[in-house]
């Protein structure tokens, strides 16, 4: 790992504290697209991947809500309907 | 949050690109220690070790914001480096750097007489300096073992650390503010935010009373060093025995307030049900009539070595070792198992470096049965206090002190 130590402190010199982001692959199917834009413009989408599979329809619906009503994300209900769609096909159990 | 020229709040779009990827390692691969047992499938599948600048590879859950927890190896040791400490952010409205020449930590509010602002030469250098070694744990380290799961980041054992904290006193700073009579509670912002302007910024609240405790800092250093960028560089709050939830990072205003503050992330998060957890100091300003802030970090232990799975030998020497932590009343027994339970025998205590730190302890014993051996670690504390057998459920997934197994093999 010593050459990754040598790296990270060239960049640290640089002044750069920033990271690059990792791509995170969700699941290709209905409604993926939707999610990877409104989800991924707060936050990366490891957090969809990470809360599987114990959520369910109703525990994804949730945390949409909470998204919309909490956060502020700008989802309108058509699209709230697909993202929750997805979230519960893809990364969830059967309620 | 202070609105600043020259922010890029949405850092982790841009940046270094290959520096980054040669640090990731499949978590797997990397060490198995990395693995805990009881997390979701999808975490398991997801986590990768990575390294944020000026930090060693650590285990992340999530990248934007970022959240990396240590791996429990670390917790053999009752400091945990810099390097290696955690890392929480609610939102990713991150600073790049903080120039620590201009940062200034604005001081006021409705309760306070006279307004002022700091720089971090005036913290360091016009304050008497104090220096507590105290654990910083999130409210939700462990989440990711409650069973039923809540959603949530699905934190393993590591979202937490213990460092030497130095820097000046809270209540020496509110003195010179002159806090009026009405004042209950002290409000606290940092440099970061969110990336909409319509998502609340990560504002917290604490009782006045905590706030002029001797113990409640600011600090500029840890364990010796300024402070990493990731964990609340140029200064953050320090506040021994609580959870990390109130450790602002990045501090950018303190403020005094008459009346309880109602931000979402006083009222909407981070609350316990009533009477669920063993807790004395309350957050009264803020109590409902259902539910309470978290407050204080209930009795703990971890075990750091052997790690899970680890194999031996018939008749070789076995040293179960890790750290235990509580709220600041005092470790005073952590008991070890060697047999799944059945029969349990006193630890030995390692040097007590102050109440709010790890304490560190130690078991040795010899393996007389092949096969696989559960082994557990119980601490209890100066008051009466133990890790429990069954989880306190609550839907965010707090205060999880389950005594919790690791399983060897003896070949």
């Amino acid at each position: 790992m010593r050459a990754v130590f040598v790296l990270f402190a060239v960049a640290l010199l640089a002044g750069a504290a920033a990271a690059a982001e990792s791509p995170v692959v969700l699941k290709d199917a209905q409604g993926r697209a939707t999610v990877e834009n409104f989800c991924s413009g707060c936050h990366s989408l490891d957090y969809i991947r990470i809360n599987a599979p114990f959520m369910n329809r109703q525990t994804w619906t949730a945390e949409v809500n909470k998204m919309i009503q909490a956060f502020g994300a700008p989802i309108s209900q058509p699209d709230a309907a697909a993202i929750i769609d997805y979230l519960s096909a893809n990364y969830g159990s059967p309620s | 949050m202070r609105h600043q020229p020259g922010f890029n709040r949405r850092g982790f779009l841009g940046g270094v690109g290959g520096a980054l990827t040669l640090g990731v390692l499949p978590a797997r691969a990397a060490d198995s220690l990395l693995l805990t047992i009881g997390l979701p499938q999808g975490t398991l599948d997801t986590v990768t070790m990575e390294a944020l600048p000026g930090k060693r590879p650590l285990i992340k859950l999530t990248g934007r914001p970022p959240n990396y927890e240590t791996p429990a190896s670390y917790f053999a040791n009752p400091v945990t480096p810099n390097d290696a400490f955690f890392v929480r952010y609610h939102l990713a409205g991150i600073p790049n750097r903080i120039d620590p020449q201009s940062w200034k930590l604005e001081v006021g509010g409705e309760g306070s007489a006279t307004p002022f602002s700091l720089s971090l030469n005036d913290l360091q250098n016009n304050f008497e300096q104090v220096e507590i070694p105290a654990v910083c744990q999130c409210s939700g380290n462990r989440r990711g073992l409650s069973e039923p799961h809540v959603p949530g980041v699905q934190w393993g054992l590591g979202a937490m650390g213990n460092a030497v904290w130095r820097g000046p006193r809270l209540k020496d700073i509110l003195a010179k503010a002159g806090l009026a009579k009405e004042t209950v509670e002290i409000v606290f912002d940092g440099e970061d935010g969110p990336p909409l302007t319509v998502t609340p910024d990560f504002v917290k609240s604490i009782p006045v009373a905590k706030a002029l405790d001797e113990n409640t800092i600011v600090a500029t250093r840890m364990n010796g060093e300024p402070l990493p960028h990731f964990n609340g560089a140029p200064a953050r709050l320090i506040l021994p025995g609580w959870t990390a939830t109130y450790w602002m990072k990045h501090l950018s205003s303190v403020r005094a307030v008459n009346k309880p503050f109602d931000g979402f992330w006083m009222r909407g998060a981070y609350r316990i049900p009533n009477g669920m957890f063993p807790v004395v100091q309350r957050f009264l300003s803020q109590e409902t009539d259902v539910n309470t802030p978290i407050t204080e970090i209930v009795v703990n232990s971890v075990i750091a070595a052997p790690a899970e799975g680890q194999r031996f030998q018939m008749g070789q020497q076995i040293t179960v070792q890790g750290v235990a932590w509580d709220a600041g009343y005092g470790i005073v027994r952590v008991e070890v198992s060697t047999d799944g339970g059945t029969s349990w025998q006193d630890a030995t205590l390692g040097p007590d470096s102050g109440r709010f730190a790890f304490r560190p302890w130690t078991h040795r014993f010899t393996a007389s049965a092949r096969g696989p051996l559960r082994i557990l670690a119980r601490a209890s504390n100066r008051i009466g206090q133990t890790q429990v057998d069954k989880l306190i459920f609550n839907a965010a997934g707090y205060h999880n002190n389950v005594v919790r197994p690791t399983t060897v093999v003896i070949a």
